[in-house]
């Protein structure tokens, strides 16, 4: 969905990106791996005491009802937005211009807005086993319980950075930054292949 | 060792990074008082015990954090954030 001011977005992705099912699938894939391609992938940043303001902004721009808390994430239309640090959030869309709506309507004594869309890939893994194969590289608690629906965390597998939000019972949005993406992109293969996984 | 970040809650050792001793304070960037530079630069209590120390979360939220640590124990008492706890330093730390 480029608008014609922008050039096309190539995925990092791309040259190691094999539709089909691997690994030990033969009795069906534990897990499904695909790239969620977001046209606006943004960070918000409130000033401190403007957390709440902020909040409101992304209630009022993209349609977003946060909730107030560490880590706190809503997933609704195509559109996603959680708590990665105190004060700051992640908001992605389907569609391009969610940098420019905000920029163009939140007050600069609230926050900043930075645009990461060409900057960051989210890998989406979902399936019975997507719990179980995220836990072997991240030291967090997956339970539906420990890390709810909507949720996010910002944690990191040795040197890739990432943000993990819930997007379902059995399904996980991970931000990692687009120069590590194929390195981690193949590490997540990899260590989906004793479950079998299915690329999209 | 874990440490409960106040934002992401408890998260392993590897995602945070020691930035030294917090019982410090950095003198005025025009202070001429060589004897607090020197103390500033060099001066450290080494307890064996309780021990505040400033620790950023730089695999999670990034916050700096004030943790006090047991030098013998590796116990975590206490963490909270540096911002806003700035100006409320604890009985007995040090200038």
């Amino acid at each position: 969905m480029a608008s014609r001011n922008t050039v096309e977005r190539l995925s990092p992705l791309e040259p190691v990106y094999q539709p089909g099912l691997h690994g030990q699938s033969e009795h069906g894939a534990g897990v499904t791996l695909c790239e969620a391609k977001q046209g606006s992938i943004l960070q918000l940043t409130a000033w401190p005491g403007e957390e709440k303001r902020m909040i409101a902004a992304i209630r009022s721009v993209a349609r977003l009802a946060v909730p107030d808390g560490a880590g706190g994430g809503i997933v609704k239309n195509g559109k996603a937005a959680f708590g990665i640090a105190p004060g700051k959030f992640t908001v992605t869309a389907e569609e391009e211009g969610l940098a420019e709506a905000f920029a163009a309507s939140l007050k600069p004594a609230i926050g900043t807005v930075t645009d990461l869309s060409h900057g960051r890939t989210i890998i989406r893994i979902s399936g019975e086993k997507a719990e179980w194969v995220l836990a072997k590289l991240f030291a967090i608690d997956f339970s539906l319980p420990a890390f709810p629906i909507g949720a996010g965390r910002s944690t990191v597998h040795h040197d890739i950075f990432a943000q993990i939000q819930r997007t379902d019972n059995d399904s996980f949005d991970i931000h990692v930054f687009r120069s590590f993406a194929r390195a981690f992109w193949k590490l997540l293969c990899h260590s989906s292949e004793e479950v079998g996984y299915e690329v999209q | 060792m874990l440490i409960t970040c106040p934002y992401c809650g408890p998260r392993d050792l590897s995602e945070f990074t020691y930035q030294g001793d917090g019982n410090r304070t950095r003198p005025a960037p025009a202070s001429q008082d060589l004897d607090a530079w020197n103390a500033y630069v060099y001066d450290r209590l080494n307890p064996a015990g309780d021990h505040n120390e400033i620790w950023q979360h730089s695999g999670g939220c990034r916050s700096h954090l004030r943790v006090v640590r047991n030098t013998l124990t590796h116990e975590i008492s206490s963490v909270g954030f540096v911002r806003g706890d700035a100006h409320a330093r604890k009985p007995g730390a040090r200038k």
